[in-house]
Parts: C-alpha cells; sequence; structure tokens
C-alpha cells in the first residue's frame, strides 16, 4: 500500500506523462486509491503497470459500484497489486449514468459512449455508459468486465466478447443498479398461470 | 494435413477432401449437468477427433442474485448470505465480509477472536481440499478414495458442529469477533483431530503418489505458464503449484498469522500433479497451524467490546436495560456503517477471495462485490486444455478446483 505522500507522488508522476489524467486521490481506512479520467482509463492503467518503480501487474479485481443519487453515478474499481513490493492500489473511474448520457448533459464528467459508432449502435448498446476496455493490457479482466456489463450495463470498449455472463442472455435490465429493485420482477404462483399465457416459454 | 492436389471426382470440396474423419471438427456440449464437472458448470468443446481445439466455459446456471439480496438486509444479516456463495469455503468468505465491515467501522477485534479464526479458516481449509481430492480421485477412477477424503471431512464438520452449532453455514463469525467462545472439550477433540490428520495424509499419499494411473493422468498434463497465469489473475494452489510463492497468509498477514510459522508449499512445473502435491502439503501446513494456534490461544474476549455494533452477552439481558435496548436496536435496524468503501480479500482455499463493500451511512451496505477465486480461475481452463485430449479435460477441471456456487454466486 503505498502510503499518503507515495500516493501523491504517483498523481504527479501520472499526471505528468498523462496530463489531467489523474483528477484526484483519496486515502481511507489505510487503502490507496486514484480517481482517473475514464477518457484515459487506459493511460493509467498502462502507466502503473509499465513504469519502473510502479509495476503493478496484477489486476486483482475489476468491479464496479452504483454511487446513486451521485452524478457521475458508476464508480468502476480497478483492484491493482504489486506483487514482490505487497502494494495495493485501487483506481477508480466514473462513469456518468444513462439519463445524463441520454439528455445529451455532457457537463458532467465520465464518458458517455460514444456516439456514431455504429457497431455499439447494432448491438443496442448505444446510451449505455462506457470505457475503454483492459482486456489486452490485464487478461483476467475479461469475465470481470463481462460480469460489470451484466450486472451494471456498462460497455467495455475493445472487449473480445462482451456477452452477459451469470444472467440468461435474454435477460432484460441491468439487475445491480441501485434503482433496479429488489423483487423486480412479478412472481408467478400456480393460480396466476392461466392468466398469463406463454408463461412457459 | 495433406496437401489440396488430391481432388477426386465426387465433387467433394477440397477442405472436406483434406480432413480424415477424425480431422473434422466436432463441437460437443458438456454439461451443465455432469458428474465431472463439480457443479453446474457447462463447457462447449471444440473436437478435432480426441484433441481439444478450443473450449468455452458457460456460468451463470447456480446465480442466485446474493450480491444484490445483499443490499436489501442489515450487515449482520448478510453474513449467511455471503457464507453460501463458496459453499465450501464459508468459513472465508465470512471472514472477507466480515473483515471489510470491520475496516469500515475501524473495529479492531480480540486476540482471542483472532486465533479462533484461524482455526476456522484452516479447519475449513483442510475440508475444501478434502472434498477436493475425494472427488477429483473420483474422476480420475479411485473411488476408494473418495470414502476416505469424506470420513476426515466429517470429522471436521463433527469439529463445527461442537463448536459452532452447525456443520455448514455456520455463520460463526460476526462483525467484531465470532458470536461464541469454543465449548469445553472442542479444544481436546481439535487435538486429537491434529495428532490424527499427518497420518491421514500419509495414507492419501500411500495410495495416490506413485499410482501408476493416478501419475499418467497427471503428469505433465494441463501445463500453464507461472506468467501467463499472472496474467490470467489465477492465484491460490494453482499459481503455486507453478512456482510462484504468493500466499497472502505470509505476504500480508491478517488475523494471527504473523504469529503462527508455517511454510508456503510451491510446485516446479505447474502440471496436475504439482497442484495435487501443492494441496495436500497445504493441508499438512493448516494443521501445523491449528496446533500452534490451539497451543498459543490467549485468554480474554471472544468478541469486541462495542456495545453500539456487537449484541451485548445474553447473561446481561435480564438485568441491564441498555443491554435490552442495544440488543433490540441491533436486531432489528442492526448497526450503522460511516460511509467509505473497503476492498479486503483473504487467502482462501482457491485463491484470493476479496469482499468489496460500500456504505453510505445507513445499516444496509450499499454494494457487496464478492472476488471469488473459482469465477477467475476459471479462465485458465482454456489454456489447461487446448491440445490436450479430452478426458484430459476432466482432469483439468479437477485439478482446476472451480466450485460453481462461487462462479455464479
Amino acid at each position: 500500500m503505498p502510503d499518503a505522500p507515495g500516493l501523491e507522488l504517483i498523481r504527479q508522476d501520472c499526471n505528468a506523462a498523462h496530463p489531467g489524467a489523474v483528477l484526484d486521490t483519496s486515502f481511507d481506512h489505510d487503502q490507496a486509491a486514484l480517481l482517473a479520467d475514464p477518457k484515459q482509463i487506459l493511460d493509467v492503467l498502462r502507466w502503473l503497470h509499465d513504469t519502473p518503480g510502479q509495476e503493478y501487474r496484477f489486476l486483482s479485481s475489476l468491479h464496479v459500484a452504483d454511487y446513486l443519487p451521485a452524478e457521475p453515478r458508476f464508480g468502476v474499481h480497478y483492484e491493482l497489486l504489486n506483487m514482490p513490493r505487497v502494494e495495493r492500489i485501487r483506481v477508480k473511474a466514473m462513469l456518468a449514468g444513462p439519463e445524463a448520457t441520454s439528455n445529451g448533459d455532457a457537463a458532467g464528467a465520465g464518458n458517455p459512449a460514444a456516439p456514431g459508432s455504429g457497431a455499439e449502435e447494432a448491438a443496442g448498446l448505444s446510451g449505455l455508459p462506457g470505457i475503454d476496455s483492459c482486456v489486452e493490457l490485464f487478461p483476467t479482466a475479461e469475465f470481470h468486465e463481462r460480469e460489470a456489463y451484466d450486472f451494471f450495463g456498462i460497455v467495455f470498449r475493445g472487449h473480445p466478447d462482451l456477452r452477459r455472463i451469470l444472467l440468461p442472455e435474454d435477460y432484460v435490465g441491468w439487475p445491480l443498479r441501485r434503482d433496479f429493485p429488489v423483487g423486480g420482477e412479478p412472481v408467478l404462483f400456480t393460480r396466476d398461470e392461466p392468466d398469463s399465457p406463454g408463461w412457459y416459454e | 494435413m495433406s496437401t489440396p492436389e488430391t481432388l477426386d471426382s465426387a465433387g467433394v470440396t477440397v477442405e472436406r477432401q483434406q480432413l480424415e474423419p477424425e480431422q473434422e471438427l466436432l463441437t460437443i456440449n458438456m454439461g451443465p449437468h455432469h458428474p465431472a464437472t463439480h457443479g453446474v458448470l457447462r463447457v462447449i468443446v471444440e473436437l478435432e477427433g480426441e484433441v481439444v481445439r478450443d473450449l468455452k466455459p458457460v456460468v451463470g446456471y447456480g446465480h442466485t442474485g446474493i450480491e444484490k439480496s445483499s443490499e436489501d438486509k442489515s450487515y449482520w444479516k448478510v453474513i449467511p448470505f455471503v457464507e453460501r456463495m463458496d459453499y465450501l469455503a464459508y468459513f472465508f468468505n465470512m471472514e472477507a465480509f466480515c473483515g471489510a465491515v470491520e475496516r469500515l467501522l475501524e473495529l479492531e477485534i480480540p486476540d482471542r477472536a483472532k486465533y479462533l479464526r484461524v482455526i476456522h479458516l484452516e479447519l475449513n481449509r483442510i475440508h475444501s481440499h478434502l472434498v477436493w481430492l475425494g472427488t477429483s480421485a473420483l474422476d480420475l477412477g479411485a473411488i476408494s478414495m473418495f470414502w476416505y477424503c469424506f470420513r476426515e471431512r466429517d470429522r471436521v464438520l463433527d469439529l463445527f458442529e461442537m463448536s459452532t452449532g452447525q456443520r455448514m453455514h455456520t455463520r460463526y463469525f460476526q462483525v467484531g469477533g465470532v458470536i461464541e467462545d469454543i465449548p469445553p472439550g472442542f479444544g481436546a477433540k481439535l487435538r486429537e483431530f491434529v495428532e490424527e490428520m499427518p497420518t491421514r495424509v500419509d495414507q492419501y499419499q500411500a495410495l495416490l503418489d506413485r499410482n501408476e494411473i493416478f501419475l499418467h493422468r497427471t503428469r505433465n498434463v494441463g501445463i500453464v505458464s507461472r506468467e501467463r497465469l499472472l496474467e490470467l489473475g489465477v492465484t491460490g494452489p494453482l499459481l503455486r503449484a507453478a512456482g510462484e510463492p504468493w500466499d497472502m497468509r505470509k505476504t500480508v498477514g491478517t488475523l494471527a498469522y504473523p504469529d503462527l510459522d508455517f511454510r508456503i508449499p510451491v510446485g516446479t512445473v505447474g502440471d496436475g500433479y504439482d497442484r495435487y502435491r501443492v494441496r495436500l502439503a497445504e493441508v499438512r501446513e493448516s494443521v501445523e497451524i491449528i496446533r500452534q494456534a490451539l497451543e498459543g490461544l490467549p485468554e480474554g474476549p471472544h468478541i469486541a467490546d462495542d456495545r453500539k455494533v456487537v449484541l451485548p452477552p445474553r447473561s446481561e439481558l435480564p438485568t441491564s436495560m441498555e443491554a435490552l435496548i442495544h440488543h433490540f436496536k441491533l436486531v432489528t435496524e442492526g448497526y450503522r456503517v460511516p460511509p467509505g468503501e473497503v476492498y479486503y480479500a483473504v487467502e482462501g482455499p482457491r485463491g484470493e477471495l476479496g469482499c468489496y463493500v460500500l456504505a453510505d451511512g445507513s445499516a444496509k451496505p450499499a454494494r457487496v462485490h464478492v472476488r471469488d477465486p473459482s469465477f477467475v480461475n476459471l479462465q485458465m481452463l482454456r489454456d489447461m486444455c487446448i491440445g490436450g485430449l479430452l478426458a484430459d479435460l476432466i482432469q483439468n477441471l479437477a485439478m482446476l478446483d472451480p466450485i460453481l456456487g462461487g462462479v455464479d454466486r
């Protein structure tokens, strides 16, 4: 774990290499975190991965948290680990939610899915928050990113095989968002079966 | 493959002509209900004859939405939920979650609780490795191993039943420590188990170590290089079998692990046989850890003395009004956790078991995410199997040891 001054040094050095890439740092509960610009997330990750003296080569986990009602609401977390030094650092990128994306409110930070990218629109992914995939840098992220897409509807651009992973492929909705209700699906009781034609399909 | 010059008159296309019948790619579906997949795992395999050319694991059949349900429960009610993810490593799931919440609360747990946790974690590791050994040997045709391993596993479960009241999914770890102290007689019973277990491991090794069939099936099968494993995020015995001595009990050293003397077994080649040997050596080390933890078990409280988080002792309830009020408040509403987020990882039997908890200041977590090692490790199955025989896929999957409850969550 880099200490708080070490974290500031990382921020300075990274910003020197990639201006504006690291927006903020935080050091809570003995855990260091960098807040990265989602447009430059790959630069930050690659810098932490390759720069001598940093060498965070192991991605422990990639997960998403929904900070609703904050805006930008989605935080993509990369838990990086340097095994020889046993140091962990978290990189966070905040993405704007679908509402901010659809009404064109680009004032908030975040990185809405680039409009006009034909492939995404064809796949019905336009309007979803998007970020660059880090699978090339960390091959382990493949399953993590699919899981994040599955639960939060975050599009990882450049992912080799972005499909739902744990939910059925025909599932509608992004269930781990905070505005998705628990028990949001109607329960089918036996007595209701005649009222729901085709329920068995 | 032969050259395309040998065309015949029957109008068969060039490609068809080139392929011998056993060279045609055949896609078969293994699972989701297959006894050798150790759960509901489906693998789509592309075969050329008997050789695996490509494969894709398909998971999610056992998805129960535990992470979502956890957001609707107060913190202490989440513990039994996360236990049920990886159903062979329930103490580790509890430790990952409780440890994360303790860090959010900045709550230090008493020494005795740390030792009791270590004892139960290591018993759990033995239990998990025994189930793995029994079922994996069964996949390779060694049926008797299954009975022997489950015999010892039952003794571990008896110990769990004695100390926690449950054989599985014990809800024994609480935020702040453990729910109650070990009962009288537990130490003696545990010591008996600790004395006996090394002999049992000798017996397993006598059965398998130089067993011709077992050696043929496991040696030089499923080798993945250490660098590739690190790229794929693989941790635990699989990584150590390839020679990387990464074990968070040693490197990070939470709980009572820094006080205890144990070694980290590593392999050399990283084939199925190394994976088997590393896990068996880990069982021996776990026994050693339990022995030391039992000898060094300090006296004192088993749970932290923070009445805003921890339930008051039962004995106080009839006489203390405040105890009764706090008991009621803690059970109905639960305790509030100040806003913040923490990722806390422990070394589970299958690798890094991490828990991310986001607190928003209420009595319920805003997000619980478990980084389950089975889920991440499953990505190496492709690297293990490509170019190998279909029969080796069964062996590789057995040595990979995925727990589908943990994969699907």
